[in-house]
């Protein structure tokens, strides 16, 4: 269980999170939706020790983020941030490798190698794990990215926009993944994530954010709603139910 | 596993050409020395001498500074994560270069480890000076990071240009900052084993350099003291700065060359890499020097210069080059 208790933040006197109280539950997909500045990544960070807060409190199954040991969080909790830039020259089994740090501290055993290959399986990247990340396409280095986190065998798993730079096979993929990860494998997922309609199909729980604060918060029944999201995005909106799937369409036409 | 084998031979050819240049600087000089003597036992009394308190030190002073400074110019390449930083373009160097000069005018009779200490303090504030503007400062380009540290470099000598005017220093700082082997002699080079030391130590904490070379929110994500291995190895390249400084004077370029060669070859990570950069440090420094001793005999040439030449020709090709690998 996390736990958000009236989170605060704000740079150079603009309020970007403002004091957010939540309770992310363990096991499921939860998708964190909202329009830009709504403060999804900021909140995020904040979880993920990022990013200090002003004022709040947040805890991980109890740990206070704040004075826990870092290296027994990392055990519990691993967070991919969007638009990593690396200038070292890794070769992608090497960065995959450097997520079992909190396990191994650098002394890799089996049970290391057999995490490494399994996420780099995961994620489509075998063929690719002796390449310089350096030569990857953006989509390639973005999985690569993603396998190092899964690599970290944490409860908790935050992604910042984790379909960025993704095709739309790599995207559909990595959301079943992320399901999969939840329902099979009992983790916690957590995403920040622009495309609604992902968050309507995938996810178990939807945080809506607006201007700092939690808006709404439910399933996606609930919150993928004509009314709720044009109040959120300050645009039209129109919902149709196909096969079951709730799709919000919005391109004004 | 071909790749690993080969790799390993590879590896073996190149511990034992650095064996063989270390043997050639041993019999390369004005007073003439034969290996074959050397080797029938027929060394006379004087070439003992010369080999022991001379030849000998020099070699070493060459193999330790040209690995120390290979592993320094890594580091600081990861921890500013840039292609194009060492010690000589970080401001390391000047401060080093500082705090000698402070020691020669309050304490001059200090022992030599704790002249390099303090020109070490010195170097340390000087780095991290470098790496907290590189915090401040919107970076639009790669190149600017290293033109950066250039300018603070700049900064502290003219301040410590200054300073040594004004007590009539200013060859004691020449002698600091641009590297000759040919003072060395027994006595006068041994904190230089410390580099050397340091370089093993650095070994050590290698993948957590390599993380912090990640940058801060992965080593965070992964549970590592950030702040710490930053400290780590800011003192690491400090000290081995100061050593550098200290005994045989600057040898510019080699933690630019040399770290940047190793990882277009074989990457970046520093746990398989820094044994190669230590090897490449020391073979490109022994070469150079062997190169000053020979080209104007029976003169010499300070390898600081020879390897500025070849240095700033390659720092251009990194800049210019048209593969966007530092980028």
């Amino acid at each position: 269980m996390i736990n958000v208790r009236n989170a605060t933040k704000s740079y150079d006197g603009t309020l970007v999170v403002d004091d957010v109280t939540l309770g992310l539950k363990r096991n499921g997909l939860t998708s964190i939706i909202g329009p830009n500045g709504a403060g999804k990544s900021t909140l995020l960070s904040m979880i993920a020790r990022l990013v200090n807060m002003d004022d709040g409190e947040i805890t991980v199954d109890g740990l206070d983020i704040a004075t826990a040991d870092s290296l027994e969080l990392a055990k519990r909790l691993a967070v991919l941030r969007q638009d990593n830039h690396i200038t070292a020259r890794l070769t992608v089994r090497d960065l995959v490798a450097f997520g079992r740090y909190p396990h191994s501290k650098g002394r890799t055993n089996e049970n290391d190698l057999e995490h490494v290959n399994r996420a780099l399986a995961y994620l489509g990247l075998t063929d690719l794990s002796g390449r310089f990340l350096d030569q990857l396409s953006g989509g390639q280095r973005q999985r690569a990215f993603v396998a190092m986190t899964l690599c970290q065998d944490t409860d908790y798993m935050l992604f910042d926009e984790p379909l960025n730079n993704l095709d739309i096979h790599h995207a559909v993929s990595m959301m079943k993944l992320f399901r999969q990860a939840a329902r099979d494998f009992g983790k916690t997922v957590v995403v920040v994530i622009h495309d609604i309609n992902f968050a309507s199909c995938y996810s178990d729980h939807i945080i809506a954010m607006k201007d700092g604060k939690v808006a709404e918060q439910g399933s996606p029944d609930q919150i993928i709603d004509a009314g709720i999201l044009a109040d959120i995005y300050n645009t039209p909106f129109q919902v149709q139910n196909i096969n079951g799937q709730m799709i919000a369409t919005y391109y004004g036409v | 596993m071909a790749g690993a084998v080969s790799r390993k031979k590879i590896y073996v050819i190149a511990c034992v050409a650095v064996v063989a240049l270390a043997v050639a600087s041993l019999f390369v000089g004005v007073a003439k020395i034969s290996l074959i003597d050397f080797l029938d036992g027929t060394v006379s009394q004087t070439d003992w001498l010369v080999l022991q308190t001379s030849r000998i030190p020099r070699t070493l002073a060459l193999v330790f500074a040209g690995t120390s400074m290979a592993v320094a110019g890594a580091i600081m390449q990861m921890l500013a994560r840039n292609k194009f930083v060492e010690p000589a373009t970080t401001g390391t160097v000047e401060a080093a270069a500082l705090g000698m000069l402070v020691v020669l005018l309050f304490a001059p009779d200090l022992p030599v480890v704790g002249k390099m200490l303090v020109a070490g303090v010195f170097a340390i504030a000087g780095t991290g000076l470098f790496l907290w503007l590189l915090t401040k400062i919107p970076l639009r380009s790669v190149v600017i990071v290293p033109l950066v540290g250039m300018m603070l470099g700049g900064v502290i000598s003219s301040f410590a240009a200054f300073i040594a005017y004004r007590f009539d220093m200013m060859q004691a700082m020449n002698v600091w900052t641009s590297g000759d082997f040919s003072t060395v002699l027994r006595g006068r080079y041994e904190v230089l084993w410390l580099a050397f030391g340091l370089a093993i130590i650095a070994y050590r904490g290698a993948d957590k350099l390599t993380m912090a070379g990640l940058g801060q929110e992965f080593s965070v994500s992964l549970g590592l003291d950030y702040r710490k291995v930053m400290t780590f190895g800011l003192v690491i390249i400090s000290l081995v700065t100061a050593s550098v400084v200290v005994s045989a004077g600057m040898i510019p370029f080699v933690g630019l060359i040399v770290p940047n060669l190793v990882s277009i070859a074989f990457g970046d990570n520093l746990k398989k890499t820094l044994p190669w950069i230590a090897l490449f440090g020391a073979a490109i420094v022994l070469v150079c020097d062997i190169v000053g001793r020979l080209i104007i005999a029976p003169f010499e040439v300070p390898v600081g210069a020879v390897l500025g030449v070849i240095g700033s020709l390659f720092f251009l090709y990194l800049v210019l080059g048209r593969n966007a690998y530092a980028r």
